[in-house]
């Protein structure tokens, strides 16, 4: 018998746009080749996170996956791993590796357990299950509004509608809540595919109970409770709206596996996954550096001049390197850095920031402004040295493909997007590409952009003092501080997750154990703020002193982060002082902390000696140990005042 | 394309997919012969030959191919 007859397709249903800022492999096999015939499995590892970093579609990321499984097997340290489970309601096996190679470009080892299908709830609330008796760090839950549905009748109210979906949520919470107390994990909630078909057309947003009115209800409702809750969101829903829904649902896959994302979307998935990790880690990028000829307006201003250049309104070209000049500012507003790298003479393009009337960048918006004849990679270097952050925060956005491939050789810890030929497309290859995901707003993320311009300002009050002693006591600073209360926890929670450098032992704690420390009664919680006449850094250090359960009377340093920012001010100096007579007052005698080295910390290797603590007990895998006596404490002399409040 | 230049496409995919380079497609060749073409993977196989070819197959067909020849021939109708 002959099978019935299909149409053939044109093409298979598009790809998710999700990956497209990646550059293509230019020969994936061999590179794999290449990469599984290394010896030394750190190496291999490296090599495979350089692979990862590729535009790579649904059959190459199962090669790839299978590859890091046999590196990551030889445990050979460096990568930060990260227990997961991915509980469902439908089929997700084929999502798993997707995940794992998106935790690799970012240099994480996921380590991602399947609940059993459409048992996600027994897991969560069974205290006996598998998921109670090795709790994982992150609940990824991955469901689908079919249960929902089922329960609404076409002519159900309004009201009707509304309690089935905060009830169909209040339950969801509950697990949430599940996971976070009993397991202390962080959850991930995957948005609801909006798969149902019309049953009025257009009407349907005008019916409570039409279905794909439901399900956007649903998705409207848990975005609400999710950021009530500080549940971050894996938004499906969102991506399927700019890919179109077959990229993301395919009902052949549905009817024939139960698979609610479909397999060509696997990548794009594990890709949306990783960024959510990726931010809840610290681990999202902090600065966006932009050239200017051809990507912040057409033409090139040296030859073109002023008038020459091509922006704004009244050209599809002018309005297309407007749109990203526009983000780039969207950018600047919710705290991420500006800054310009650009072959060009400064006073020319300094000139366009300040005098064109179409720039929506203006020049203070922009953090630090290389314009120089020098090698674009010596400059992307001094832009990082310059803000005190890792290469590994930077994008750099060129439209040059030449530049963009030396940098990609040359420094490839900075993320650098393949561009479209087309200008108009610039903006959403770049938005797209997700390198600044977030999971809070907090007011200093806000302040951020200002607080950069008061830096600019104190390097003027630096260079004019006759010394460093001068140049601080002038600067009229004033610590307030006080243990977390719940309005600091969001910005506590960020700030050590997101510190690499002055970080004494990179400890990571999710907010659930942020929290928990707060409101432990023999934990002392310490945050600092730091002011100073030209301006509020806001929120800059935290420290979390623990009962030593060894010795008795004795604290421990677990953590202690500061920002980037403020180094070199003698907060270090006043925080220590704080700290001592907080830990007096817990009846403490004595502080013990330890130095956990890491490629990014050396900062305070010397912190503890130089803070006066003494060499403690030998202390394991390679930190070192210190120990202060709390009697024989002499506090440092600071120019910081502490706030009168 | 010919039924060689098919098959020979879709050893390749089995063989990225299973990682087993050993594998070698037939027209005769069943998923039981295949050691781990399991359901999963063979759904797995599905779509990477339609991402492969650019073609989508029938909800039902694909349950119904009884050998590997039997999906040869349905691409090369497909492909026209």
């Amino acid at each position: 018998m002959t099978p019935p007859v299909t149409p053939p397709r044109a093409q298979a249903p598009r790809q998710p746009a999700t990956l497209d800022a990646l550059p293509v492999p230019a020969d994936f096999r061999g590179e794999l080749q290449a990469a599984r015939a290394l010896g030394d499995p750190a190496t291999r590892l490296e090599r495979l996170a350089q692979l990862a970093n590729h535009r790579l579609g649904f059959l190459e990321t199962i090669q790839l996956d299978r590859a890091l499984a046999e590196a990551a097997s030889a445990d050979p340290g460096g990568l930060a791993r990260v227990s997961v489970a991915l509980l469902s309601a439908s089929t997700v096996d084929h999502l798993v590796p997707a995940a794992r190679v998106a935790g690799l470009r970012r240099r994480l080892l996921l380590d991602v357990r399947l609940g059993q299908y459409g048992q996600y709830r027994q897991e969560l609330l069974d205290a006996r299950s598998a998921l109670h008796r090795a709790p994982p760090q992150l609940v990824v839950l991955s469901l689908h509004a079919r249960d929902l549905l089922a329960t609404l009748p076409l002519g159900a109210g309004a009201a009707e509608v509304e309690g089935a979906i905060d009830r169909h949520l209040e339950e969801l919470r509950a697990l949430w809540r599940r996971a976070r107390e009993a397991l202390g994990a962080s959850v991930i909630q995957q948005t609801f595919l909006n798969w149902a078909e019309p049953a009025f057309g257009g009407y349907d947003r005008a019916v409570p109970a039409a279905p794909a009115r439901v399900i956007g209800r649903l998705n409207d409702r848990l975005a609400e409770f999710a950021a009530a809750d500080g549940v971050a969101l894996l938004d499906v829903a969102r991506a399927s709206e700019r890919d179109g829904l077959d990229a993301w649902f395919d009902r052949a896959r549905w009817l024939q596996a139960k698979q609610e994302v479909a397999p060509p979307a696997a990548p794009a998935w594990g890709e949306l996954l990783g960024r959510v990790v990726g931010a809840q880690r610290g681990l999202s990028r902090k600065c966006l550096v932009l050239d200017l000829d051809n990507t912040l307006w057409g033409g090139v201003i040296g030859d073109d001049g002023l008038e020459g250049i091509v922006l704004g309104e009244g050209s599809a070209r002018g309005e297309a390197h407007l749109a990203l000049q526009r983000w780039a500012k969207q950018m600047r507003d919710r705290g991420v850095i500006l800054a310009v790298c650009s072959k060009n003479d400064p006073a020319i393009a300094e000139q366009a920031f300040r005098e064109h009337p179409e720039m929506a960048l203006r020049r203070d918006d922009v953090a630090v402004f290389l314009a120089n004849w020098e090698d674009k990679a010596a400059n992307l270097q001094r832009i990082a040295t310059m803000l005190n952050i890792g290469l590994d925060s930077l994008v750099f956005v060129d439209d040059n493909p030449a530049e963009r491939a030396r940098i990609r050789g040359s420094l490839p810890m900075v993320a650098v997007p393949e561009l479209p030929d087309d200008a108009g497309e610039y903006v959403a290859r770049v938005a797209g590409a997700g390198y600044f995901e977030a999971v809070t707003f907090t007011a200093e993320d806000r302040e951020r952009a200002e607080q950069y311009a008061a830096n600019a300002a104190r390097e003027v009050l630096l260079q004019s003092a006759e010394s460093m002693d001068d140049f601080l006591r002038g600067l009229e600073m004033q610590v307030a501080f006080g243990p977390f209360r719940p309005v600091d926890l969001p910005r506590v929670t960020q700030l050590i997750n997101k510190t690499n450098q002055f970080n004494t032992t990179t400890r990571r704690h999710s907010a659930e154990a942020v929290a928990r420390f707060a409101a432990d009664p023999a934990t002392v919680t310490l945050q600092f703020r730091l002011a100073d006449k030209c301006g509020d850094n806001g929120l800059v250090s935290v420290m979390i002193l623990v009962p030593d359960g060894e010795a008795p009377g004795t604290l421990l340093v677990d953590t202690w982060v500061m920002s980037c920012r403020v180094f070199g001010r003698q907060l270090e100096h006043e925080a220590m002082n704080l700290a001592v007579e907080a830990a007096r007052a817990a009846g403490a005698a004595r502080l013990r902390a330890e130095y956990r080295p890491t490629p990014k910390n050396g900062v305070v290797r010397e912190l503890y000696p130089s803070l006066g603590f003494r060499p403690g007990p030998a202390a394991p895998d390679g930190a070192t140990a210190w120990e202060l006596d709390l009697a024989g404490y002499v506090p440092h002399a600071t120019h910081i005042r502490r706030s009168p409040d | 394309m010919t039924d060689q230049a098919i098959l020979d496409t879709l050893t390749r995919i089995l063989r990225d997919l299973l990682g087993d380079d050993t594998i070698v497609l037939t027209a005769a060749t069943t998923r039981e012969e295949v050691p781990n073409w399991d359901s999963f993977a063979y759904v797995s196989f599905i779509v990477a030959v339609e991402m492969e070819f650019g073609v989508k197959f029938g909800v039902a067909e694909v349950e119904s191919f009884p050998n590997v020849g039997a999906i040869v021939a349905r691409l090369r109708a497909l492909l026209g």
